[in-house]
């Protein structure tokens, strides 16, 4: 590949031949890597993307086959979307505030007084990902009061709980970057309250976690349709599913698509963000 | 404990104060309240939301159709029907994690050893959200793409492959598992990358300078390291398949005996049995399974921490 007559390459080819072995074995090691990486790369590549160029195909195209945006402007009409969309909504806004108010003071409270608490934390916020929804429900549904089966914030109780992984995740990491110890010290001894420190000195030092774990809460309430559907509340995943796709199962798949878009895009933003972060405190 | 606080010597009670006790005891009990107190709130409402619907499930579980303890809906749900929803949900979780497990570590691998940066934090990304997201929106995304008249159905049958005559269904077990795969491979991709940074390159080049191949440098030194760390993750991907309701329920209308589903099909009403409670022997028979998992997760877990971190 290289001009043979430049002294450096000729000192190449001499050290390739003194040590043949293991050059030629690497070498071709690493051609063998790479042929095989591209044909699993692209496989997967294949796998993840048609379904989501299928999705967005029927997205935009009406039943007679043409592109067009009727699909998508048909969903705001759909019998009961509205209202879904409008339930779920409230029950995401209940959901955050509750979790929030629920773990950050816990969190805040467990790094700077508790820390022997965080491995009691780190158990009891792994069960809600050990018992599958599908049991807590069950047995959520056995136990509660009829007063609190009769109202949708039922759910967003359950939510909290469904959110409490990464919740304390994203909050345990936000903390642990930052010297949470002496920053509420400086805030104390210059006289702040204890709610001051949290509000005025914690707070905008975790924001990048807080705003994470508030999304990614936000998300998976939008996503969740097993409480949902059990406990009768017509959330717009239950809608999807209950909608008559007789009529147009295109609506079904551009309301299904229209979530995942939204959900990818905010969560890649979110994501991104949070590298950046890092990387600039690392840095 | 309270021996403990009678003999503290305090300013105020030096040795006897029988009158002076009441008020240390109660500033002290307020003291170790008071770190309790803070994240009281967080423990109540774990025991609420986690604990008691847990108790009622296993409660339940074990209660007759007329009141007393019985464990006839435990042994009724290890026969028939019932037995068939655990095989199947068991098959079904092992398909979805041995498979998307071994696919898992090849793709981390390619990605992790790519020199592109971007493609590294494009999948990165892509793994962080696509492992969170099955469900409801996935189902209707392959109803467009493997449907009657989904993309990909059309596409093959445009070369002639019915995937039909082969044996796949969409909304039946083949269906489910392909589904499954969509949220399992990025889910092992997140897991097995941390394990893959871990596997230093300082141990490849003493295996090459002592002559190893590729072959004997994998045989010997990386599949065993990584080992315990792919089997962690497989079992993180058993638990998540074995768990799922709503992609199977969505997808097949719950017709599929899978456990979840027989749960949600007692909690709906759809369930005709001799035996009312038989939804929480199911539930109980889930976490017995899934707190195995957990046991062999955390063994697995403690062999992989020797070598990596």
């Amino acid at each position: 590949m290289a001009p043979l007559d430049a002294p450096s390459s000729g000192l190449e080819l001499l050290a390739e031949e003194t040590a043949p072995v293991p050059a030629f074995s690497t070498g071709r090691a690493r051609r063998r890597v790479r042929w095989w990486r591209g044909i699993v790369l692209v496989l997967t590549g294949a796998f993840f993307l048609v379904p989501i160029y299928a999705g967005l195909r029927f997205s935009f195209q009406g039943v007679d086959g043409h592109y067009s945006l009727s699909t998508l402007k048909e969903l705001p009409k759909a019998q009961g979307f509205t209202a879904a969309l409008w339930l779920s909504t409230k029950l995401a806004i209940a959901t955050v505030v509750v979790a929030v108010l629920l773990m950050v003071p816990t969190t805040v409270y467990v790094h700077l007084r508790l820390p022997r608490l965080r491995r009691m934390m780190d158990v009891i916020t792994v069960l809600p990902i050990v018992i599958p929804p599908i049991v807590l429900i069950a047995g959520v549904l056995a136990v509660a009061p009829l007063w609190l089966k009769a109202t949708p914030y039922l759910l967003s109780l359950m939510y909290v709980i469904l959110a409490m992984p990464f919740i304390y995740r994203s909050l345990d990491a936000g903390l642990l970057a930052i010297d949470l110890k002496t920053l509420s010290e400086a805030s104390r001894s210059l006289g702040g309250r204890w709610y001051s420190t949290l509000l005025r000195v914690v707070l905008p030092n975790i924001r990048p976690a807080l705003i994470s774990a508030a999304v990614l809460t936000l998300a998976m309430v939008f996503g969740e349709y097993t409480m949902a559907s059990l406990d009768l509340w017509t959330t717009v995943p239950v809608w999807i599913v209950q909608f008559n796709g007789a009529a147009n199962g295109h609506i079904q798949i551009a309301a299904a698509m229209a979530g995942l878009v939204v959900t990818w895009v905010v969560l890649t933003v979110i994501v991104s963000l949070d590298r950046s972060q890092r990387r600039r405190a690392r840095g | 404990m309270e021996t403990l606080e009678a003999t503290a010597p305090t300013p105020d009670a030096p040795a006897s104060g029988v009158g002076a006790g009441p008020g240390v005891r109660r500033r002290s009990w307020w003291r170790r309240l008071g770190p309790g107190a803070a994240i009281a709130p967080f423990l109540l409402y774990s025991a609420l939301g986690i604990g008691i619907p847990t108790l009622g499930v296993l409660y339940y579980a074990f209660r007759g159709n007329n009141g007393g303890w019985t464990t006839e809906n435990v042994s009724a749900v290890v026969h028939g029907i019932y037995l068939i929803g655990f095989e199947n949900s068991i098959k079904l979780a092992l398909l979805t994690s041995i498979i998307p497990g071994i696919l898992g570590v090849f793709v981390a691998y390619a990605i992790h050893t790519s020199r592109s940066q971007w493609l590294r934090r494009m999948t990165a990304t892509a793994s962080g959200v696509l492992a969170n997201f099955g469900g409801v929106n996935l189902t209707f995304m392959f109803v467009a793409t493997l449907g009657s008249t989904g993309v990909l159905t059309l596409w093959l049958a445009a070369i002639h492959i019915n995937l039909t005559s082969l044996g796949f269904h969409l909304y039946t077990f083949s269906g489910v598992a392909v589904v499954y795969m969509y949220f399992q491979i990025p889910l092992m991709v997140l897991v097995i990358t941390p394990a893959l940074v871990g596997l230093r390159p300082s141990w490849r080049e003493a295996a090459e300078n002592m002559g190893a191949s590729s072959w004997r440098y994998w045989r010997h030194v990386g599949i065993p390291v990584l080992m315990p760390s792919v089997l962690g993750g497989m079992l993180l991907l058993f638990g998540s398949a074995f768990a799922a309701y709503a992609t199977a329920q969505s997808l097949t209308t719950g017709i599929i005996a899978l456990s979840p589903i027989q749960i949600g099909n007692f909690i709906n009403g759809n369930v005709f049995s001799n035996y009312q409670n038989i939804g929480y022997a199911i539930a109980f028979g889930m976490l017995v399974i899934l707190a195995a998992v957990m046991v062999l997760y955390n063994y697995v877990q403690k062999r992989a921490s020797r070598w990596l971190h």
